[in-house]
């Protein structure tokens, strides 16, 4: 068992390596290692909340706080600081987690599902209907924010922004990691299983479930950040319900009994996107429909059981 | 939809309502209001069935939607030539053939391999047909918007209270929105094919045990609420232009209606559809950029305060 989680970490580290080492030889990966890494931040979160086997269809609202923080910030007070636009994008995500939360977890299964995906489409009307503050449904242009002060070509910058993202993407796994692993993290666990008997422990079950709904919520926040930078805009489209249900994908899609499960799925599914629409006009949708069934139907543990099963296999023989 | 009549924009939100009050306005904004509900109401009961049949959200319910109306231009415009009349019918047969087909193979091939599983998975494994179908959909009818007015054209306007209508939208509409209600009702609480379906709901191993055939029961609820999801669709097409997306909304406009009603409940979606047309159809009219944002609004206060829904039963915690 050991041997294998420790297998798992080498791979981790090999795959990490590998998005912070091909866009150097390939310029033009950068920008989509930076989406699949971001999008993997956001699904870590999505991995938190189905380990107490509850299914959030409404968290691109914090996908799109983070993300609107940095579009109000460059209409409304000029180019900013990354570093400022991740810690306040984290920040209001963070307390839209806490006050959203406060009346979320008194839910459980469909209606926490349905709350979530209330609030979340509350929060695109009004970015798509309030146009003269948000530009409606034109989205909020990024402008390139400086790092830490200093000034980056577009050249410079998109590996500015990888080698954050990545760092930043490291940081967070390895957090998720250890936070599944801690007494919270298995009372988080307990929920689905039997949430009863944790209440008999003394343990309050909402506040569990709380605890890690804000911090899906604030990595929803990073991630928004992080996109919209990449992307140079913010736009309602962050906030719909398809965003929320692409996140959920990713995370059936890697398998969700491990955080490194957001990113092979966030890889796969941004790869398969992005080379399904340069070579099969408009029809990246279909195929990651068919994967997406395949995955739920014949390895319901995602690409990372998979993986697993087929280690075991290969250690057996 | 139909809400794009408002006249000039008054600044302030008192003397506009004064207008609607004292005004024909109350009485447009009334019949937008109930020819809305009657679709939103087709397609969030079909929704509703299947919920409290099958206990699985149906995310491409929407899809479904989107290829009734799809389906229904297509036909229609094929018969308008041979004879404008055929286009009722065509809307009839469009909705059957996908609430047949496309509901009988999306229950037959995938849901009925993931029941008694994960929610999530449930739940997903209709987004992903969501995906499929929305995809087909651009493929299969373009991006370009398509008309087919046919149906509303043929028949002529109504005087209601001084406003004229078309009496496809205020008429038709709700007649079929009523029938399909009774039709529901009858249909679940008088034939023994809908006390089989109760039975199912209500216990699944016991009605198995009694040798109903569960499986059969989950085909034929979901065909029923796929071919209600298509009919709103088809009946919806004469009213606006298809465009690409149209499914996408739809579906959560529904799942909103739906779940302010308290999944499961036929009389109560009615009710739930009403009142939010009715509220859309003011909105439009008072402050239109909000307009989209009513239903939500309005599902959230809800399940605040009730989570199971204006209507649903309150559920016993399980020990």
């Amino acid at each position: 068992m050991a041997g294998r989680s420790s297998a798992l970490t080498w791979t981790l580290a090999a795959v990490l390596f590998a998005a912070g080492v091909i866009p150097i030889l390939i310029p033009s990966m950068a920008t989509l290692v930076v989406l699949i890494l971001a999008k993997g931040i956001v699904v870590l979160g999505i991995i938190i909340l189905l380990q107490a086997g509850q299914v959030s269809f409404g968290h691109a609202m914090f996908f799109a706080a983070g993300a609107y923080t940095a579009g109000f910030w460059g209409k409304y007070l000029g180019v900013g600081d990354l570093v400022a636009y991740l810690v306040v994008g984290t920040v209001i995500a963070t307390v839209l987690g806490l006050l959203v939360g406060l009346f979320v977890v008194r839910y459980r299964e469909i209606f926490f599902g349905m709350l979530n995906l209330a609030f979340s489409m509350v929060l695109w009307s009004l970015l798509e209907k309030l146009f003269h503050l948000t530009n409606g449904a034109d989205g909020m242009r990024v402008p390139r924010p400086t790092v830490f002060g200093m000034v980056f070509s577009p050249e410079s910058f998109q590996y500015v922004l990888l080698y954050l993202t990545l760092a930043i993407a490291i940081v967070a796994t390895i957090a998720v990691q250890r936070f599944l692993e801690s007494p919270t993290g298995n009372m988080l666990r307990a929920i689905k299983s039997n949430e009863t008997r944790l209440e008999y422990l003394g343990v309050s079950a909402r506040r569990i479930l709380l605890i890690g709904y804000v911090i899906s919520a604030a990595l929803g926040g990073i991630g928004g950040v992080l996109v919209a930078v990449a992307q140079q805009i913010a736009t309602p489209e962050f906030a719909y319900w398809t965003k929320s249900g692409e996140f959920v994908f990713i995370a059936i899609l890697g398998g969700v009994g491990n955080a490194m499960g957001a990113f092979a799925g966030s890889a796969v599914f941004e790869l398969v996107r992005f080379y399904a629409s340069a070579q099969l006009a408009n029809s990246w949708q279909l195929i990651l429909g068919v994967v997406l069934i395949a995955i739920i139907l014949f390895a319901p543990n995602g690409l990372i059981g998979l993986w697993k099963r087929q280690r075991a296999a290969r250690d057996e023989s | 939809m139909c809400g794009d009549r408002h006249g000039s924009p008054v600044p302030d939100l008192t003397s506009k309502l004064r207008v609607l009050m004292n005004s024909t306005l109350f009485v447009l904004a009334s019949l937008d209001g109930l020819s809305y509900a009657a679709l939103v109401f087709l397609v969030s009961v079909g929704l509703s069935l299947i919920f409290g049949v099958l206990r699985i959200v149906n995310v491409a319910h929407g899809s479904l939607y989107a290829f009734g109306a799809y389906l229904a231009a297509t036909l229609s415009l094929l018969v308008t030539p041979i004879s404008p009349w055929l286009t009722y019918p065509a809307l009839l047969v469009a909705s059957l053939v996908i609430g047949i087909v496309a509901g009988g193979l999306i229950e037959r091939l995938l849901l009925s391999r993931v029941y008694g599983r994960e929610e999530v998975l449930q739940l997903l494994i209709t987004f992903a047909v969501f995906m499929i179908m929305d995809n087909l959909q651009r493929m299969i009818w373009g991006v370009q918007p398509i008309y087919a007015a046919e149906p509303l054209k043929l028949l002529p306007n109504v005087s209601i209270f001084g406003v004229s209508y078309t009496s496809y939208q205020v008429i038709v509409l709700p007649v079929v929105a009523v029938l399909a209600l009774f039709g529901l009702r009858y249909f679940l609480r008088r034939t023994l094919m809908g006390s089989v379906i109760l039975a199912v709901t209500e216990d699944r191993e016991a009605a198995t045990a009694i040798g109903i055939n569960a499986q059969r029961v989950y085909l034929i609820t979901f065909i029923i609420g796929a071919t209600l999801a298509a009919l709103g669709g088809a009946l919806a097409s004469p009213t606006t232009s298809l465009v690409p997306g149209m499914g996408t909304e739809m579906i959560v406009l529904s799942f909103a209606v739906a779940a302010t009603a308290g999944l499961g409940q036929i009389e109560g979606t009615a009710i739930t559809a009403l009142a939010i047309g009715m509220a859309r159809a003011f909105v439009i009219y008072l402050q239109p950029e909000f307009e989209v944002l009513v239903p939500y609004l309005i599902m959230v206060a809800v399940l605040l305060v009730r989570p199971e829904g204006l209507f649903g039963a309150t559920k016993l915690r399980k020990i």
